[in-house]
């Protein structure tokens, strides 16, 4: 076996402009592929996975490297923008600061110059570490397409392993996230097979917040990573504690219910009964600090 | 396959070098320009053994594109030391006995070396995380985190 096998050939390409990208990715379905920081799709290629005969570098389009904040918008992340750059912006950890956690657990310091959390959301997969902060923040996408810009809610957004319901010629630009509600308190917590670096076993985001609509009085968001073919948001979790008053007992059940939600499967990482023992126990912490940090 | 025309600055001098599409930064510094101080180890962005910087920041250059650093800064464990000085943390992981085998040397000191550039006075725990991504199999890290600390006291202005 070839231990350091090269990459297949291809061909690179830089286009000017976003309409040309989606021209260009647009006449070669299956054959071109946008290129963002390369960190997913360069190792897949390595290992066969991926054989484009197109890269087409969309780092550096029109607005693509823009970090912006506004208090009465909310933020915008451009797709270029690297996670250590979210990271160390003062304004993502005052107003998103789960954001800016979920980054941090993210392989190493030097694979985050160059990984982007839209590259995460684009890649799909179940284990996405940023995934579940972009969906309880309820972040949106920016897409230019064939036929112009639109949004994406990320909601409807994962389809399986992988798969997203972008179209050749689609090019996220984006992701924008609205204020977060006020009050909130979140957390990502992530079992890896070591404290950092390492893709998840599994990871719960949790961001809960005063609702006087609720019966309980809170909302909370949850979201799981690699437990299901997407990344998955237990409804019936979120119900509950929208429908009861908060409790310990109360917590409890959610979490259960959570792991209920689950699907996951064996890997080398975890078997799929570990993970949903963990998807209970991680769901129960996650919740708890978060109610702590409300009430507290 | 066609070959495409870079223009980079490497190690504070100009260079023009023709790449393949699928020629790995890493590839480009080892095979093309005989850089060899970084190591090739895993090619999947996990070790850390090739790890550069690119515009400032440390990347692994087994998960960079040539062709994308066209108009790029980089600079390579051959450009941390001056003609007559070591960089402060090649210094320190000399004498604190930081290097055994050495594979991983090269990345480390990139990466303790940029570290030391946006946080001059870093804790262990930071130290710790910026090196999570810098595997060494020989000397259980200790001695590497050692040096990076002293590397930082020696930075610092006294008082």
């Amino acid at each position: 076996m070839n231990t350091h096998p090269t990459l297949p050939e291809f061909d690179y390409l830089r286009p000017r402009t976003l309409a040309e990208a989606s021209e260009f990715l647009s006449r070669h379905p299956g054959e071109a592929r946008p290129f963002m920081g390369g960190t997913d799709v360069l190792v897949r290629m390595r290992d066969g996975f991926l054989t484009p005969r197109f890269l087409v570098d969309v780092k550096g389009l029109d607005g693509t490297n823009e970090l912006r904040f506004d208090p009465r918008a909310g933020l915008t992340l451009g797709a270029a923008v690297c996670m250590n750059r979210v990271i160390a912006s003062a304004e993502v950890r005052t107003h998103y600061p789960l954001l800016a956690e979920a980054c941090r657990s993210v392989a190493s310091y030097p694979l985050r110059t160059r990984a982007t959390v839209v590259g995460n959301l684009c890649n799909a997969s179940p284990a996405g570490d940023t995934i579940g902060a972009c969906l309880v923040l309820e972040g949106v996408l920016h897409v230019h397409g064939v036929h112009g810009p639109r949004q994406e809610r990320l909601g409807s957004f994962f389809l399986g392993p992988g798969k997203t319901t972008l179209e050749a010629g689609d090019v996220v630009t984006a992701i924008h996230f609205p204020l977060p509600p006020k009050g909130c308190a979140g957390v990502y917590l992530k079992l890896g097979r070591n404290q950092l670096s390492d893709l998840s076993i599994v990871g719960v985001t949790a961001l809960g917040y005063p609702d006087s609509t609720c019966l309980s009085g809170y909302r909370f968001r949850l979201a799981m990573a690699s437990v299901a073919p997407v990344p998955l948001v237990p409804v019936e979790a979120e119900r509950h504690l929208a429908s009861h008053p908060i409790t310990p007992e109360s917590l409890r059940e959610a979490a259960q219910l959570a792991a209920d939600a689950c699907s996951p499967i064996d890997d080398v990482r975890g078997s799929a009964r570990y993970r949903r023992l963990m998807v209970r126990n991680l769901s129960a912490m996650a919740l708890a600090q978060v109610w702590n940090r409300l009430t507290g | 396959m066609a070959l495409h025309e870079i223009h980079i600055t490497i190690n504070n001098e100009p260079e023009q070098v023709a790449v393949p599409a699928n020629m790995t930064l890493m590839r480009m510094l080892r095979e093309k320009l005989a850089l060899t101080g970084t190591k090739n180890g895993c090619s999947a962005g996990e070790c850390g053994a090739c790890t550069v910087l690119l515009n400032g920041e440390p990347v692994n250059s087994c998960m960079v594109l040539a062709v994308e650093c066209d108009g790029a800064r980089i600079v390579t464990v051959e450009g941390l030391a001056s003609e007559e000085r070591l960089a402060p943390v090649q210094e320190t992981i000399l004498s604190e006995g930081g290097v055994q085998c050495g594979f991983c040397t090269p990345g480390i000191l990139i990466s303790a070396h940029a570290l030391l550039q946006r946080n001059p006075n870093p804790g262990e725990d930071e130290i710790r995380e910026a090196l999570v991504g810098n595997l060494c199999r020989c000397t259980g890290y200790v001695r590497i985190i050692e040096s990076v600390k002293k590397a930082a006291r020696m930075q610092l202005p006294a008082g």
